[in-house]
């Protein structure tokens, strides 16, 4: 059994778009990962979500691996992007939808305007 | 478990002393917060280490005794 810390890298090398969340993309638990997951469905980014409730150890871990207090929190390509505040103000401002594009992640085209 | 949005915006300034720092109690149980820091500490810096620098003035009572804080923060014009 690796260490969680190695678990984390693994889970975030994985899959281009991971999101640590509190309950899964169907049922978020929390209103923060919540947000995220319809930011996420809105662009149609498929993603990966990592429950936490279902792991102290990663829900401890990812918070010292990313140094982040807080849940949700979204990895892109490996690079920690931020939690819901930042994913939210870069949606707003249409950057997160390029920076999916400029990592060769496809967004929906419903998405560009 | 609550903090008072004073408190919050003590040990904000004890890290940041030119920061102008506006919080909101969102809910009015003193434990949903939004906070707008502006500081020259954040010149320069992504929006993740701005987030993280508040963190640290925070002391680790970000995501234990205190629940939520939403962020927003930014270098001044």
């Amino acid at each position: 059994m690796a260490n969680v810390q190695e678990q984390i890298a693994q889970e975030i090398a994985g899959s281009d778009v991971v999101l640590f969340m509190k309950g899964t993309p169907q049922f978020p638990m929390c209103g923060f990962s919540s947000q995220v997951v319809q930011i996420l469905d809105y662009l149609g980014v498929p993603f990966k979500g990592v429950n936490v409730l279902d792991d102290e150890g990663i829900r401890q871990g990812i918070k010292e691996f990313s140094n982040w207090p807080t849940i949700p929190q979204l990895y892109v390509k490996g690079e920690f992007v931020g939690g819901c505040d930042i994913v939210r103000e870069m949606f707003q401002a249409g950057e997160l939808a390029a920076h999916f594009k400029d990592n060769g992640v496809p967004v929906a085209e419903a998405a560009n305007s | 478990m609550a903090m008072q949005a004073s408190e919050i915006e003590r040990l904000i300034r004890e890290a940041l002393p030119d920061a102008q720092v506006e919080i909101k109690d969102l809910a009015g149980d003193g434990d949903h917060y939004a906070a707008v820091v502006v500081s020259s500490a954040f010149k320069g810096k992504s929006r993740v280490q701005q987030h993280q620098i508040v963190y640290g003035a925070l002391k680790g009572q970000m995501g234990g005794e205190l629940h939520a804080l939403a962020l927003q923060t930014s270098a001044p014009e």
